[in-house]
């Protein structure tokens, strides 16, 4: 068995139920202020303590769990469904000018700084989560154009696509029915690497403000409004933090432990 | 005294028999050819030689290299070894070298680890090395990079490369079998020269028979771990002791059943005056593309039922010919009709339907995440899926020797042969007039090989079949086709029927193909045909 992935796995998971529960209970209410008991450590009523306006943290950690997950999950949903059909369709036509028009379009979106064009994104057309979830999502396009792309070059030259062509099957049936399914490891592990790293884009985008908005309980503002009070309650600012490591961590372990695990090359090498 | 012997070897990985008491020897100078199929232990017993079986292997057995034992050694001590004692050539000329260095600092290399050489001398023993095995200086200056040589270039590269520190052992493994003919044999008589004018001991490991009759001393037979048979190798091509020799000597000597006179009538598929040509990179900037003429004004038919070989070379064009009678890809000029109708890759499917391929690889064949039933039945996209397609799978299968309870199998249950008896059952599935046999026999194993060349003359005769075999087997080609075309550089350069084309060419390139093919001496099959009959 493999640890890491075990690991990841466990700590992805511990995510996800976190986020799957606050849905319908968390052990208080995130929007109810209660300004007597703010700033208190962990205690048995509160197990990780209250912020500034006395709202129980472990609640907010919670739902913050919610906030990122379906941003990451939509933005990685974007960029796969854009970016894999896209990836395959330029494999398709390998050196045509459709390749070159794709490709030359993933190169433009990678040469910006993605934090920097989704800081522009929610500048123009105000902060909001779901403006985050575009501007991620973009910048996934690429990502998955290259990975399916690549992937699907190499397959291109296999004799089971040109028997398929003899066959008298279409580029994009061919691309569709032989190649997508004989990429599918390649992207399920890029998706949760890119997974975890918009997890830490939504993080980020939160932390500067241009994220969810209040009173939408994100990791990110949680720690901006922790900032401010780190020597007097570290706590506040410590358990969020801590959420976002882990989760990211687990999720980079996954995918790895993923890539190990469905590669038919590396498979029997841990015996 | 021997250089090498190995007494009673056995190697075992996990509860798997590598190995069994494989026993053999090599005396200074001598050329051991050592065969047999995919599987049989060969490459295990030069890695076991060279120690560098996988970790994990349990040996037992002895390994004597001049009178000291090896297997016992530790890594440091093989290491000198390697190299300085044993030197080992791969098949793959492509991947032996390093692509980053020239081929001067690659042999020097070995050179400085070794003998703590330093860079000058190391290179100018290098040059001496390139030199012997005929890379001479002013053609093949040291600061070449291996993708500048072409792949029988770049072995010799491999070679000079176990021959720089003088071993008295060199391994060679399958050395010759990706190269084309011609190539085989000028790296076969080197290292037939080198063998015998250096005193070093030659291991040389093949599938091909003939290959090890016109080099070795003596042949050791290797079946599934053990060495069946050893003997002299003239001795053992005409009296062969072990069954299984026998047959493998059978195998590859096979002739399936003749094929029909093709029939008379308007030709199934016309080639007229084909020409296809590449775009090359620009030798100078804003100079013009030049162009690379790949097929290059060729014509010839082929009569329904007929078995036609096609022959040349790697870079000969026969793949872009391929390609366009498939109607993969477009002509620049000429055109191709099957059956009447134009070929093209904008031709209707049911058109298409008339013409099937097999390709070499029986690894690559297939997409490994479908079942063999959908898989065989792919081409029935081209004529619309039958109500009865599952019987005509079932049939198809049938046809090739396979039971259909195969259906539900995924593809990597199967052996390469029964990869391959697959691959024409997707071929047959539409009931073609012509299928293309892309190098089809060439990966499978002399006996496997026999059984699908019967296969498919059977096919033939029931199913009414035409073949265009593709292939630079020569022997294969001259014992299933009626006709024959060579094909050099783009250009038929000679066509005719098979058995007068082999034995009178009239052009010096097939002449020159067909000196290089190594064979079996005519007169030691000829004993054995005779003792057989007894």
């Amino acid at each position: 068995m493999r640890p890491a992935l075990v690991l990841g796995a466990a700590l992805s998971a511990l995510a996800l139920v976190a986020a799957l529960i606050s849905l319908i209970w968390t052990p208080y209410d995130v929007t109810a202020l209660q300004i007597g008991a703010r700033l208190q450590p962990p205690s048995e009523a509160h197990w990780l303590g209250t912020d500034h306006f006395g709202r129980d943290i472990l609640s907010m950690i919670m739902a913050g769990a919610r906030t990122s997950l379906a941003v990451a999950l939509v933005a990685v949903g974007i960029g796969m469904g854009l970016g894999v059909p896209l990836g395959l369709a330029a494999a398709a036509h390998r050196g045509r000018w459709l390749d070159e028009a794709i490709m030359r379009g993933n190169d433009l979106i990678f040469a910006f700084p993605s934090l920097v064009i989704a800081i522009l994104i929610t500048a123009v057309f105000g902060p909001s989560a779901l403006n985050a979830i575009i501007a991620i999502g973009i910048f996934n396009i690429p990502v998955f154009a290259r990975v399916a792309r690549a992937g699907a070059l190499s397959l291109w030259t296999l004799d089971y696509i040109r028997a398929a062509r003899v066959a008298g099957k279409h580029r994009t049936r061919i691309s569709v029915e032989h190649i997508l399914p004989n990429i599918a490891n390649l992207l399920i592990v890029q998706g949760t690497i890119q997974f975890s790293l918009g997890i830490l884009a939504e993080a980020g985008l939160s932390y500067v403000g241009l994220g969810a908005q209040p009173p939408t309980p994100s990791w990110g503002r949680m720690l901006a409004e922790a900032q401010t009070m780190v020597v007097m309650a570290p706590h506040v600012a410590l358990f969020p933090g801590l959420a976002i490591v882990a989760t990211v961590l687990g999720l980079n372990l996954l995918g790895d432990g993923l890539r190990d695990a469905l590669d038919p090359r590396l498979r029997g090498r841990v015996a | 005294m021997s250089l090498l012997t190995l007494e009673t070897l056995s190697v075992q990985i996990g509860p798997t028999a590598i190995l069994r008491e494989v026993s053999l020897s090599l005396a200074p100078g001598e050329i051991v050819g050592l065969v047999g199929e995919s599987g049989s232990g060969k490459s295990m017993t030069a890695l076991a030689i060279m120690g560098l079986l996988p970790p994990g292997a349990q040996v037992s057995g002895t390994v004597r290299l001049e009178g000291r034992e090896i297997t016992a050694l530790p890594e440091r001590a093989l290491c000198r070894l390697r190299g300085n004692e044993v030197g080992m050539i791969f098949q793959e000329p492509m991947t032996a070298l390093n692509p980053l260095m020239t081929i001067g600092d690659q042999v020097a290399e070995t050179l400085m680890v070794h003998q703590k050489m330093p860079r000058a001398e190391a290179l100018a023993v290098a040059r001496d090395r390139l030199d012997r095995v005929g890379l001479t200086a002013p053609r093949f200056p040291l600061d070449l990079y291996p993708h500048e040589l072409s792949g029988g270039q770049r072995q010799r590269v491999a070679i000079a490369l176990a021959i720089a520190l003088r071993p008295r052992l060199l391994i060679a493994d399958e050395p010759t079998t990706a190269l084309d003919v011609t190539t085989q044999a000028e790296v076969l008589s080197l290292l037939h020269d080198l063998a015998r004018s250096e005193g070093m001991a030659l291991l040389l490991i093949t599938h091909d028979l003939a290959v090890v009759a016109g080099m070795a001393d003596r042949v050791a037979v290797m079946q599934a771990g053990q060495v069946v048979e050893t003997g002299a190798t003239e001795r053992l091509f005409r009296r062969p002791k072990a069954r299984y020799t026998a047959d493998l000597l059978a195998a590859s000597t096979h002739h399936p059943a003749a094929a029909r006179a093709p029939q008379k009538g308007a030709p199934l598929l016309t080639v007229s005056a084909a020409t296809r040509s590449y775009r090359l990179p620009r030798p100078k900037p804003f100079a013009p593309h030049p162009e690379l003429r790949a097929v290059d004004n060729v014509s010839f038919t082929l009569s329904a039922g007929e078995s036609l070989g096609l022959v040349g070379e790697s870079g000969c064009g026969k793949s872009t010919l391929t390609r366009a009678i498939l109607g993969l890809d477009p002509l620049a000029s000429g055109a191709i009709t099957l059956s009447g109708h134009p070929v093209s890759p904008e031709m209707p499917s049911h058109a298409r339907a008339d013409v099937q391929v097999v390709f070499q690889d029986p690894y690559g064949s297939f997409n490994p995440r479908q079942r063999v039933e959908r898989l065989v039945a792919e081409p029935f996209h081209l004529t619309g899926r039958p109500a009865d397609w599952r019987d005509r799978v079932a049939e198809a299968l049938r046809d090739v020797g396979l039971s259909p309870d195969d259906r539900g199998k995924f593809i990597h249950e199967f052996s390469g042969g029964q990869r391959q008896r697959i691959a024409i059952a997707r071929a047959l599935i539409t009931r073609p007039k012509l299928i293309v046999l892309d190098e089809a026999v060439s990966a499978l194993d002399v006996r496997v090989r026999a059984q699908v060349l019967d296969l498919l003359a059977g096919l033939q005769r029931s199913h009414d079949l035409a073949y265009l075999f593709i292939s630079h087997d020569l022997s294969v080609v001259r014992a299933v086709t009626t006709r024959c075309l060579v094909m050099q550089a783009g250009r038929i350069v000679e066509q005719g029927p098979t058995e007068a084309l082999f034995t009178a060419p009239q052009h010096a390139y097939t002449a020159r193909l067909l000196a290089a093919a190594p064979q079996i001496p005519q007169a030691w099959t000829e004993e054995r045909h005779a003792t057989a009959l007894v």
